[in-house]
């Protein structure tokens, strides 16, 4: 099947037309440039952490940032690091930090890892049984918690100015879906290409360029740009509630074209509405009595989980 | 025809008599989305309108990663 712009043989077919390799990384490319545009997710005077994990989603945004910054003539080297998390997943990690560490000594961006073990005293694999028998939680429970503490905690250290990460559209619909299905609005409200809602100084931005990239065309940008990515998924993640959501929207799109599109853009026309509702709430950020990091509680999630193990 | 298909998701390689001429009869056959898979064939990605042959040997690439 021929390209729609050109002769030669597409690689993908979307909703608009049927595109070959040449047309689809400038499509993509194009989409993300875009996205961080529109959203104003990059100021040329910001320090920028991308947070990484090695598979296709943070190679591709690493890529493309770097790229976003030499084509506005931004000092790559005064203003990009990389920041990974080692949750201690066993015949999983090690082999995508493998690939993430030969590829940001390729590119040239300084990177470092931060590991549960370290940080933390246990791995995912340790903690997680632990945790579970006293407190019923999911190992996708356990590691977003802990992993979003290490990012914010890790990138103030590295003194940046926001975190950028590798959520697509299929991650974001997937988010938006799991949080109707269980009418949390409070969580629903912090999504969006610029996640959070309050600006608090012990929360670093977190920002999505990948926004609007599918996640099937960023596996596709991956493989066509040769990134070497080994297959590798989580042993956890068939256990999570999100799995689930994936196979559906999964499902749909391919029986309905353009859905995981339509949520999200349905989604953006109301975050606004979220957004303020969540803004007139009383605001309760403090700082964790045991770490000093934000928290809506005395205590913070990432440090109740360390109790609970300590008192198991 | 026959067509060789190894799937990098379940890490297998297998051999089938298919009765389709599309890829996207295959992945129907094989009972899987086209949504979470890509499809080489000599190096270079099709699409789910291309037209197979007997004995294509072919890689299904998974979409979904990570955690």
């Amino acid at each position: 099947m021929p390209c729609s712009k050109c002769q030669y043989q597409a690689v993908i077919s979307l909703q608009h037309g049927n595109l070959c390799k040449n047309h689809f990384i400038g499509y993509f490319e194009d989409k993300v440039f875009k996205t961080i545009n529109k959203y104003q997710l990059i100021d040329r005077n910001e320090k920028l952490c991308v947070a990484v994990s090695g598979g296709k989603d943070s190679l591709t945004v690493l890529y493309l940032t770097k790229k976003y910054l030499e084509k506005n003539s931004i000092s790559v080297s005064n203003n990009l690091v990389a920041l990974a998390v080692d949750e201690g997943i066993n015949n999983y990690r090690e082999h995508t930090l493998v690939d993430l560490k030969k590829f940001c000594t390729e590119h040239k961006v300084p990177l470092t890892i931060v590991s549960f073990q370290e940080e933390l005293g246990k791995t995912l694999d340790q903690a997680y049984p632990i945790i579970n028998k006293d407190t019923n939680k999911r190992p996708c429970n356990v590691c977003g918690v802990w992993r979003r503490y290490l990012l914010n905690k890790h990138a103030k250290k590295l003194g940046v100015d926001k975190v950028i990460t590798g959520h697509n559209l299929d991650d974001e619909a997937q988010a938006i879906i799991m949080n109707i299905f269980k009418a949390n609005t409070t969580l629903a409200a912090r999504l969006g290409p610029i996640s959070g809602v309050h600006e608090h100084d012990l929360f670093i931005q977190r920002v999505k360029p990948l926004y609007f990239c599918a996640e099937k065309e960023v596996r596709l940008y991956a493989l066509l740009k040769n990134f070497q990515i080994k297959f590798s998924e989580c042993p956890y993640s068939k256990e999570g509630y999100r799995h689930h959501i994936q196979e559906m929207l999964n499902d749909f799109e391919h029986k309905y074209k353009g859905t995981k599109q339509g949520i999200v853009n349905s989604f953006l026309a109301t975050l606004p509405l979220l957004q303020n509702h969540e803004k007139q709430a009383p605001q309760a950020i403090q700082q964790c009595s045991k770490c000093q990091e934000a928290s809506n509680k005395d205590i913070c999630n990432a440090c109740a989980m360390k109790e609970t193990i300590q008192n198991a | 025809m026959y067509i060789e298909v190894f799937n990098e998701r379940e890490q297998t390689t297998i051999k089938i008599e298919f009765a389709g001429t599309k890829v996207k009869d295959l992945l129907n056959q094989l009972k899987l989305n086209p949504e979470a898979f890509l499809v080489v064939r000599n190096h270079e990605v099709i699409t789910e309108e291309e037209t197979l042959g007997d004995n294509d040997y072919l890689e299904l690439l998974s979409v979904i990663s990570g955690g």
